[in-house]
């Protein structure tokens, strides 16, 4: 096989060997040297995006599953396993970001003897580990299918209900959890940002996202490997992420006026700009756009939508985490390079990752296992251009 | 029963003597130079701050509730039964949660070691099982920092401030802030004026119930949403073999 060097690979090529630059920093000169973070700022980059954001981007998994498999809405089939594909591979790159994280990696495993019930971050880590399993087993057909292995696929349909059951529940619960690792900080955390419905935003704010998401990857993978959109599935998840962002906003607008912070976000301060930011992002565009059946129906525009409402949703994880924590600090957190370079090459990972799964798995073709009559030969040859976007 | 450290800010002198003995008790390096550092850090658990002539001491408060035992994933830190809240190396993983969580502030980390480790006053619990107090008061020359049950130490610090009330704002900090702390400060200035957090800020609610009213209803949780998902997953199957044996029964059970 000749190695075409493209523009995205030579982009990649430079991103990972930042990536592998900055992790040897990291370790051999430890946290101090590779991060920004203080006594004063404990949390960085690394919780805020690779940890909270990670998990939230991964967040299509569930949706899909549940949809399809709980709700038995049929026509989504095509998209459920791209997007148990991409929750799998989240969580795993979540779990590699941890190990850049924590100041004593190697140790991770301490979660699974030391357990303390009361701690947040214990449900979190516990949650994401069997979840971690939960979705390999519902992405192992993908890997049965293609090496034509009929008797375990027939194992894992038999337990398929349970680990949809067990997937759901526990990404209701991580999910939910992330949101209440803040809820101990009440003094610390800005009022725009710190409420007791925290756990809830999560949960539903990783709903809006998966979804998003699920459009976004398909658009994407569309272009990328030259596929057919499937119009239905995306005018479907267009509709349900106009549901879903209403849900959000009425959701968040009720909790600023029940705590009173309803007049104050009206006022420019440091924290305001960021909220806007996070607000016009997160709900007026795309709420605006969905609203139109025009853009309902446009592949093009949905997408723009879509990307619209996860960069908004990134934004409020990202204040949450970092943005309002510096008045009480009294002084800015800035990532230092190394820091942005770790959680490039971790996202680049990702996108490699699923490059090569697409390539040499069924990810797209569960239509085709089905009917037979339209094998995708051209996929795989495109895709072999595209490996490592 | 529970012991406890009261510190009298306006019996302090500012010798920071107290921060000698503790360095020497912890094995960490003190000379001038780490004397006049007038921050916490992984080598200085406790620091005399001076503004305006007044004296400050910063330490652990060593909270009834601590919010860092609460949080930490896989309880390195925990409150024993006779003060100190304490830390096992060993368990620990290095998430830092438990600085995030404090609403002291106290907790600090070893960003430079590449095995780094949470470090904080932990009230001496050796010299604690044999007996003895902390370094820190042992070795206080004013008596500014007493070591003493807590229940004395509080009947002590209000008789103080009903003596001589000029001399001492009217509020013992430590004695319902979050729910209490085994370190009690007395003074005639505002705590919040050397980085300690307003008591109206942090308030008397234990920490660990914030996320406790949470965390609770996990339990309950699990079965009933298992309950729900599996009904619905139900249901929905339940329609398809239905249409599906009704399909089978129009056709005259031909197939």
């Amino acid at each position: 096989m000749k190695f075409k060097l493209t523009l995205w690979r030579v982009i990649f090529i430079v991103i990972m060997a930042l990536g592998l630059y900055s992790s040897y920093i990291r370790y051999f000169h430890g946290l101090g040297a590779a991060t920004n973070m203080t006594d004063q700022f404990p949390w960085g980059l690394w919780i805020g995006f690779d940890c909270l954001c990670g998990v939230m981007l991964a967040a299509g998994g569930f949706c899909m599953v549940g949809a399809v498999y709980l709700f038995n809405v049929e026509r989504l089939h095509p998209v459920v396993r791209p997007a148990v594909l991409t929750a799998f591979l989240g969580y795993l790159l979540f779990i590699v970001g941890l190990l850049f994280d924590l100041g004593r990696p190697w140790f991770i495993w301490h979660q699974m003897i030391y357990m303390n019930p009361h701690s947040v971050m214990f449900e979190v880590g516990f949650c994401v580990m069997t979840y971690t399993t939960v979705l390999f087993f519902e992405f192992l057909p993908n890997v049965f299918e293609r090496l034509n292995w009929k008797t375990p696929i027939k194992w894992i349909n038999k337990i398929y209900p349970v680990l949809i059951v067990a997937g759901i529940l526990l990404s209701t619960l991580h999910q939910s959890s992330l949101g209440s690792l803040y809820l101990i900080m009440p003094s610390k955390l800005h009022p725009f940002w710190y409420t007791p419905a925290l756990p809830f935003f999560f949960f539903a704010s990783a709903v809006a996202v998966g979804l998003a998401m699920t459009i976004f990857e398909s658009t994407q993978s569309a272009k990328a490997f030259g596929r057919q959109l499937e119009l239905p599935v995306l005018v479907t998840l267009g509709g349900a992420l106009l549901v879903a962002l209403w849900v959000n906003l009425l959701l968040r607008v009720e909790d600023f006026y029940h705590r009173g912070v309803l007049g104050m976000i009206f006022k420019p301060s440091y924290e305001a700009y960021f909220l806007w930011i996070e607000l016009i992002l997160t709900f007026v565009i795309p709420i605006t756009m969905l609203s139109f059946k025009k853009v309902r129906i446009s592949p093009q525009l949905l997408y723009l939508a879509s990307i619209s409402a996860v960069l908004g949703f990134i934004t409020n994880r990202l204040n949450i985490a970092l943005i309002g924590f510096e008045t009480y600090v009294g002084h800015h957190y800035v990532p230092k390079w190394t820091e942005f370079s770790i959680t490039l090459m971790i996202v680049a990972m990702g996108f490699a990752l699923f490059g090569l799964a697409v390539r040499y798995l069924p990810i797209f073709e569960s239509e085709s296992a089905h009917k037979l009559e339209e094998p995708e030969v051209t996929v795989g040859a495109r895709v072999l251009s595209h490996a490592g976007d | 029963m529970s012991k406890a450290i009261l510190y009298d800010a306006t019996m302090c002198i500012g010798c920071k003597q107290c921060e000698g003995a503790c360095a020497q008790q912890n094995k960490l390096p003190y000379d001038d130079t780490v004397a006049a550092e007038s921050v916490q850090s992984a080598h200085k658990y406790t620091v005399v701050l001076t503004k305006n002539d007044k004296f400050m001491r910063r330490l652990c408060m060593h909270c009834e509730k601590p919010a860092c035992a609460s949080v930490c994933p896989v309880g390195a830190l925990h409150k024993t039964a006779n003060a100190p809240v304490v830390y096992d190396v060993w368990k620990c993983i290095g998430c830092r949660y438990c600085m995030v969580a404090c609403p002291f502030n106290q907790p600090k980390y070893e960003w430079q070691s590449l095995n780094p480790r949470i470090r904080k006053c932990i009230m001496c619990p050796d010299r604690l099982a044999a007996g003895k107090q902390t370094a820190c008061a042992e070795i206080c020359p004013t008596g500014a920092t007493k070591f003493g049950e807590r229940d004395d130490l509080i009947n002590e610090a209000k008789l103080r401030i009903q003596q001589n009330p000029s001399n001492y704002l009217p509020h013992i900090y430590g004695l319902e802030e979050v729910g209490g702390t085994s370190v009690l400060i007395i003074s005639n200035a505002k705590v919040e004026d050397y980085g300690y957090p307003s008591s109206a800020k942090i308030g008397d609610t234990p920490m660990p119930e914030y996320t406790g009213r949470v965390m609770e209803r996990i339990p309950d949780f699990i079965p009933l949403w298992t309950l729900v998902l599996g009904g619905i997953y139900w249901v929905s199957h339940r329609r398809d073999e239905v249409a599906e044996a009704e399909a089978e029964s129009k056709n005259g059970g031909r197939r």
